[in-house]
């Protein structure tokens, strides 16, 4: 008797997560990009045990095989090789890492510098919020390919300095974000409350408003990752960013352009895995704006 | 060329909704005379809008209209071209809406928007049309008329959008004029001005009009006939003398009895309320609509209703004798 | 509105400043002016004496105040690899890309503005699902990716346009697709969720009620309200142009400002670099003012207070 009892409100009622998932799990084009992310994402955790051979092991008896639909292909190198007579399929997957790497460790940097910083401005507005605004502007004005390219031109190229400056240059979004939300946060009734009670502004800060932007932020933390992927790719490609023989999908898709005439697969794979990956994360990152905030406020 | 304007019979309007095909206008029947005022009056979402809006063929994209008969001056409004409907609108019938604060376009001065019919319909040239839009604002009262042409929306008040919402309507000298709740949005003060206007206008021009209302406050001094509707139907109609004098219908009644009457409401007294709400008009509804509210209602009233009607051309639909 | 504009021009030189400060000691501080001068595998005492000569020994700011006052007299310096006039070869370059700029604006929205328009009348049908399928390509294609797909299609196979180079307006036909791409979905969006937005208003239904022809209910009455944040969005795009045609001038060898900036970055020409971004930097603040105003101006409500 007690067991039916009990049973009958948790058929009913589900958690608030549960709903949230519902939510998600409705938006198809969530799903997709989060799925296609998803696969991405483990091919790139796996690559060192699924991939066929070392992308770095060069063989120039075997250059610019073409991948397995072509007549001259072979299962044992299902990508093809490159000009090096380097593995493609190998080096896709290992590149897989270089952009992941790229997109998270850039969001991280300029998360932290855009988000204190649009913290500080929507929290304490007056003169603070108008350096912050000021300092978005003049960011806002220099193109980041530009600077970025001229700063890696000169310091010389890698993978951390890549990441290194294009954090440090991508924290505008960031910023506006945080800084609208968080003013709009700091009107509401509890933040109030939390200071009428006497809670200091850290802990009002880290307790009260930081959640609740929480979601926007993730949002807009997806977008520019994606942006940041792209950016590093065009750096490479000019030759400015990651240095060979890494396989960053940019760098391939330089290297092989003088054979584009030839084998124009060693620019097409790099090139529609990218797209590929940039595609899934928009698509993502659009149906978590619309589940968080259909308001359209990022 | 018949007495009659508008003709409707059998009107229905469904909207899509996930739930399920929503009856806002379920089978009304109706006409309209030349020069005749027509009220049309009912609570919120008993589809008085939706049954303008259905005339005028400007329902929303969820909303079908399906009619036995739909004519305007003789002509099938239900088999007429896209182009042709056009060619109707704004000319020989116009229509004016609830909210003058958001039907009038921010981005373009009122004068653009008043000449856009004429020129459109007349083939007039821009001086033409001003010239005729100066003397509708002059007739809807509006002070230095050219001046105002060059004004934008958000430059006048709610009252003068309103009568520029009507000078609007009147351009081509349309034979139908519909007017949705033209004062529910105004001040109070104000309501009796515009309303005061279109019954003028109405009667000076001999246009055709139906104005729909929630107040039978208004309805009982400019209204020629009067249809009560309720829950997608037309539960009462007939001339307004007949109607407020001898209301057959409870709901009726029970509208004329919320009217506050100068020396014979007692200040502070309570009016007459409806209790209860309006059914959902998801699905078809047996019987008589109003039953559940009605405080004269018998098991009988879940059968069909008949339509009843005296020499007058005064018809209801209530199955009990004199319930009223 | 004066005083708006006033204010505005002086915080778009208090940028600019900002900008010119930061760019000439990022740069100085990165590499090292000397070394690009005399060149890689110099020896200690030319560099000692280049940077004696060139005054590169004193303190970076006594540096930076220096050439912000021989800017501010409009000396641009000399490039150091093209051995001319900072001014001249700037300005050479200028209006290559200017013209670049605005044919890949003019065809981002020659795209979105009919796309979005028909997917927002047509929501839901197919036509929107193409246009969606459009933005989102376009938002996930790398532009240099699709640059190089332009021409294997254009240059190699069809053999119909130039492959690289300037000089005629056939060179600007793939950069200007690649470039304009490359925009176009953010101006889609955009106008498709505000004609979306404007179709239900009720100003809609009174042109429709005046009899007016669907195609002035929508481009006159509806697009025209819908185009406002379109403006904003435009100045942005363009400084977005601008980045963008570093990577796009360089694939196609077009000889503009983008083109020059990547030779300069390479070639490590300082004077060059500097001012370049300076004049990026400028033309943005003053494109993001110049859509304010323009925004203004398209609101009545702003602009007849």
């Amino acid at each position: 008797m007690t067991d039916t009892i009990l049973s009958v409100p948790t058929v009913a009622e589900a958690t608030p997560g549960m709903r949230l998932a519902r939510r998600f799990l409705g938006q198809k084009a969530f799903v997709i990009g989060a799925g296609i992310l998803t696969v991405i994402i483990g091919l790139a955790l796996l690559a060192p045990l699924i991939a066929p051979h070392d992308p770095y092991a060069q063989n120039l008896a075997l250059r610019n095989i073409p991948p397995v639909w072509y007549a001259k292909g072979s299962w044992l190198h299902p990508l093809g090789t490159d000009q090096l007579g380097r593995d493609y399929l190998s080096r896709v997957l290992y590149g897989a890492r270089i952009s992941l790497l790229i997109g998270v460790s850039v969001v991280l940097i300029s998360g932290i510098i855009g988000t204190t910083l649009g913290l500080m401005a929507g929290y304490f507005g007056g003169k603070i919020d108008l350096l912050v605004t000021f300092l978005v502007t003049t960011r806002l004005s220099m193109p980041v390919i530009l600077v970025a390219l001229a700063v890696v031109a000169m310091v010389g190229g890698s993978l951390w300095i890549v990441i290194l400056v294009l954090g440090l240059l991508k924290w505008d979004r960031f910023a506006v974000v945080m800084r609208s939300a968080t003013q709009q946060v700091r009107s509401l009734d509890y933040v109030a409350a939390a200071e009428a009670a006497g809670a200091s502004t850290t802990r009002i800060i880290l307790r009260e408003v930081l959640p609740n932007i929480a979601p926007h932020l993730i949002v807009v933390a997806t977008l520019e990752a994606a942006s940041a992927i792209l950016l590093e790719a065009a750096l490479s490609f000019l030759g400015l960013g990651v240095q060979p023989p890494l396989p960053s999908w940019g760098l391939m898709i330089s290297e092989a352009k003088a054979y584009m005439f030839f084998s124009f697969w060693l620019i097409a794979i790099p090139g529609t895995a990218l797209a590929l990956l940039i595609f899934a994360i928009n698509l993502a990152g659009d149906g978590l704006r619309d589940v968080i905030s259909p308001e359209g406020r990022v | 060329m018949s007495e009659t304007i508008l003709d409707v019979d059998g009107l229905s309007v469904d909207i899509a909704t996930p739930r399920g095909a929503l009856h806002a206008v379920r089978d009304i029947s109706f006409s309209v005379k030349r020069g005749e005022t027509l009220c049309l009056v009912g609570e919120s979402g008993c589809g008085k809008s939706m049954t303008s809006l259905a005339i005028m063929d400007l329902l929303p994209k969820a909303a079908t209209r399906t009619a036995r008969r739909l004519t305007f001056a003789d002509e099938d409004l239900g088999k007429a071209s896209r182009k042709r409907v056009n060619a109707l609108r704004g000319d020989r019938m116009a229509m004016i809406f609830q909210e003058p604060m958001t039907a009038l376009n921010p981005a373009y001065t009122i004068g653009n928007q008043l000449v856009e019919a004429y020129r459109q319909h007349r083939n007039a040239s821009e001086a033409e049309a001003r010239e005729q839009a100066v003397h509708l604002l002059d007739k809807v009262g509006i002070a230095s008329a050219a001046q105002r042409l060059g004004q934008y929306p958000h430059q006048l008040s709610g009252g003068l959008r309103q009568r520029v919402m009507i000078a609007m309507a009147l351009m081509c000298g349309p034979d139908l004029l519909i007017a949705d709740e033209p004062t529910t949005a105004l001040d109070v003060t104000i309501q009796a001005q515009i309303l005061r206007l279109l019954a003028d206008l109405q009667r000076e021009l001999g246009i055709a009009m139906v104005l729909i209302t929630h107040d039978l406050g208004i309805v009982a001094r400019i209204a020629d006939r009067v249809a009560v509707m309720y829950a997608g139907q037309i539960v009462e109609e007939g001339p307004t003398a007949s109607l407020f004098a001898n209301p057959r219908h409870p709901y009726t009644q029970g509208l004329i009895d919320c009217i506050p009457v100068p020396g014979r409401t007692v200040p502070g007294g309570r009016l007459g309320t409806i209790p209860g709400v309006v059914p959902s008009l998801v699905g078809e509804i047996r019987g008589c609509s109003f039953r559940d509210r009605c405080s004269h209602a018998r098991d009988i009233c879940a059968a069909t209703v008949p339509l009843k009607e005296t020499a007058d051309g005064h018809q209801w639909r209530c199955i009990l004798e004199n319930a009223v | 509105m004066i005083g708006y504009i006033l204010k505005r021009l002086g915080l778009a030189l208090l940028v600019a400043l900002a900008v010119s400060a930061i760019t000439f000691f990022l740069l100085r501080l990165s590499g090292d002016v000397a070394l690009a001068i005399a060149g890689e595998g110099a020896q200690k005492e030319d560099l000692d004496l280049i940077r004696k000569t060139y005054g590169l020994d004193r303190p970076l700011v006594v540096q930076y105040v220096d050439w912000l006052w021989q800017t501010l007299q409009g000396d641009f310096g000399t490039s150091l690899y093209f051995k001319t006039d900072v001014s001249r070869l700037v300005l050479d370059k200028l209006p290559t890309t200017i013209i670049l700029g605005f044919t890949a604006l003019g065809f981002a929205l020659l795209i979105a503005i009919p796309l979005g328009v028909l997917a927002a009348v047509y929501a839901n049908s197919w036509i929107d699902r193409l246009a969606l399928a459009i933005a989102v390509v376009g938002q996930a294609l790398p532009n240099f990716f699709f640059a190089l797909i332009l021409v294997m299609v254009f240059s190699i196979t069809l053999r119909w346009l130039p492959v690289s180079g300037s000089g005629t307006w056939l060179h600007f036909i793939m950069p200007t697709i690649a470039l304009g791409y490359y925009v176009a979905p953010a101006f889609m969006r955009l106008i498709r969720a505000g004609m979306i937005e404007v179709l239900s208003a009720d100003y809609i239904r009174t042109a429709r009620a005046k009899g007016l022809p669907t195609h002035k209910v929508i481009f006159k009455h509806a697009l025209r309200n819908a185009v406002v944040p379109v403006v904003a969005l435009t100045a942005v795009q363009l400084g977005f142009l601008l980045g963008g045609s570093v990577v796009i001038e360089t694939i196609f060898a077009l000889d503009g400002l983008g083109y020059l900036a990547y030779q300069s970055i390479t070639y490590k020409d300082f004077p060059v670099m500097q001012v370049i971004v300076l004049l990026l930097s400028i033309l943005y603040v003053l494109l993001t003012l110049a859509s304010d105003i323009a925004n203004a101006w398209l609101d009545p409500r702003i602009r007849v207070a």
